[in-house]
């Protein structure tokens, strides 16, 4: 019922256990700080307001418009919930979504849910928080206090938040050769590219709600933007890098094979992983670039397909409960 | 019967369950059927209809979508060939068909675990390893409200649905005012849910909130749990190490 056909929740299996691991430890080092910093700064009151606007971002994510052929768009929050509560609680709030999801509706895997907390939490908020202040004081320059810039910077948050996350990953599957890097990079990003319009717009939407009916609640006083700036370098960072590394791991899956080789990825992982993967031309095609966008279109075709098919079953099931 | 077992040995178990099945090297399909034949023994103990189970575990499966490109990629015996040169090979249907089998065997046991515990004994079990007290509050919160503000949701879809009308595809406004319509609830509910966040403070601080949750002290566990907990254990890691040492 509640299960959201973002196909971003990487499920067990998936990853390697070494990928796993490393996931694990990148989101409890973040999560962990993300607490210390709302410890220190947010007083006790803040916590049930975290607690239900985190059931309000997961209920939230039932909102759906319709877009085509029984698709829909909907939203995931992280942008949304960087906006209105601050980077170090939106962390907080997303990792309690996340974990929920994992945990009582098996959206993603146990095992993976460090790997799916890095992606919705902490890549998600560092980049929507980057993005955000830099497009809100970048129309300040243009503009001044247009009214409009806060929903059309949420708009663009919400977008690159998706877009990165997806990128992310579409990397750590990669990096457990679960799915080819030359197909699983650009079907995640193409098929987020247009999931992350459906976020940008209800984000946006969301924002010009909040300004029309509460304007206090998103007042810039509210935000000390010195305080944050670690955030905003490491959504710069993380923004940069994945954006970089990912049509570099495409178009050459064998760096990502080079790096494996170097860190003793293939020691460790439970098998060697890149030895049987020929070196990523498709069969009988002699074109590598051809090549690799023939796998890019299958791959959209194929998770469009899988999005489908969760529509679908997720119809079945609550016409059966109805 | 396994619904009574105590919250932290299913939980421990699972983990430990999933990470064998994750360790399992691709090929050992002995060892796998017996991490199958674990896992419904497990489901027969939970007294699950099967209906249930298959519906609810089968959701999870179309991210397997993802792997089949490995289909194609994997080079080995040629298996059928489709135009355009694309040939699946013997060992890439092998290498699809072990991360489903794996995702799917983890699903269903994490599946059994949320079907036989409620999730408040769940989080009273991850508290046993040291998950900060804050976030432990803020999720059981989360859980607390989270039906509240999804009924809430429901009501404003279904104001949206009596209002404007079921919206006919080509037809109506457009694609923008839908979202941007959608959008407007989602603020709406934020809104909602800060407004009764509010109020669920005054009403904790008029009972003695003062920022530190109280919990009832969880009891030891006894001797019988103990030793099966052990003998989880010790059966799951012979099972992953008996793959990695002959399949790895």
């Amino acid at each position: 019922m509640l299960l959201s056909p973002v196909p971003m929740h990487i499920p067990d299996g998936f990853l390697s256990v070494l990928v796993s691991v490393v996931f694990w430890a990148l989101s409890v080092v973040g999560v962990g700080y993300a607490l210390k910093r709302v410890n220190e700064d947010l007083g006790e009151r803040q916590v049930p307001i975290m607690g239900v606007l985190a059931a309000a971002i997961f209920a939230g994510q039932m909102l759906n418009f319709s877009v085509t052929g029984g698709t829909s768009g909907h939203l995931l929050g992280a942008a949304l919930a960087t906006i209105v509560l601050g980077p170090w609680a939106a962390v907080l709030v997303m990792t309690s979504v996340v974990g929920i999801q994992a945990v009582v509706f098996q959206d993603g895997g146990l095992l993976a849910l460090g790997a799916n907390i890095f992606n919705m939490s902490i890549v998600g908020v560092a980049v929507s928080y980057f993005t955000y202040k830099s497009m809100q004081r970048l129309l300040q320059q243009l503009v001044k206090d247009q009214p409009w810039s806060i929903p059309v910077s949420g708009f663009v948050a919400g977008w690159v938040s998706i877009f990165i996350a997806a990128l992310a990953c579409a990397l750590q599957l990669a990096l457990s050769g679960s799915s080819p890097a030359n197909v699983a990079i650009p079907a995640m990003s193409g098929i987020h590219a247009l999931i992350g319009i459906g976020e940008g717009l209800i984000t946006a939407g969301a924002l010009a709600f909040i300004l029309a009916a509460q304007r206090d609640l998103l007042q810039p006083a509210a935000a000390p933007v010195g305080s944050h700036r670690a955030v905003w370098v490491g959504g710069l960072v993380i923004a940069v890098l994945l954006a970089i590394l990912s049509p570099l791991a495409s178009a050459h899956p064998d760096g990502l094979e080079w790096v494996a080789e170097q860190r003793g990825f293939l020691d460790l992982a439970q098998e060697p992983l890149y030895e049987i993967i020929p070196d990523y031309v498709l069969p009988g095609i002699g074109n590598e670039a051809l090549a690799t966008i023939l796998a890019g279109v299958i791959g959209v075709g194929l998770v469009l397909a899988a999005t489908l098919a969760v529509a679908y079953v997720r119809r079945r099931v609550q016409s059966v409960e109805v | 019967m396994l619904h009574q077992l105590d919250a932290r040995v299913k939980v421990n178990l699972t983990l430990s369950f999933i990470l064998a099945t994750t360790l399992t090297p691709p090929g050992a399909w002995p060892v796998l059927t017996l991490l199958a034949a674990l896992a419904l023994a497990v489901v027969i103990l939970a007294e699950l209809r099967a209906r249930f189970v298959l519906v609810r575990t089968a959701l999870a499966l179309p991210f397997a979508l993802a792997a089949l490109p490995l289909l194609f990629t994997v080079a080995g015996t040629p298996l059928f060939e489709l135009p355009w040169g694309w040939t699946a090979s013997w060992e890439g249907l092998l290498r699809v068909a072990n991360i489903v089998v794996k995702t799917w065997l983890s699903v269903l046991m994490a599946f059994t675990l949320t079907a036989t515990t409620p999730f408040t004994a769940i989080l009273v079990a991850l508290r046993g390893w040291r998950l900060p007290r804050l976030l432990v509050t803020i999720v059981a919160l989360t859980w607390r409200y989270l039906f509240v503000l999804v009924e809430e949701a429901q009501r404003l879809m279904r104001a949206r649905a009596a209002r404007s009308g079921q919206i006919v595809e080509g037809r109506g406004k457009s694609l923008a005012w839908r979202a941007r319509v959608t959008g407007g609830m989602a603020g709406n509910l934020l809104l909602r849910g800060a407004d009764r966040a509010e109020r669920i403070y005054s009403a904790m601080s008029a009972r003695g909130y003062d920022g530190e949750p109280r919990v009832v002290a969880q009891p030891p566990l006894t001797a019988g749990h103990r030793a099966l907990l052990a003998l989880g254990y010790l059966f799951l890691a012979l099972l992953a190490l008996t793959g990695i040492l002959f399949w790895g």
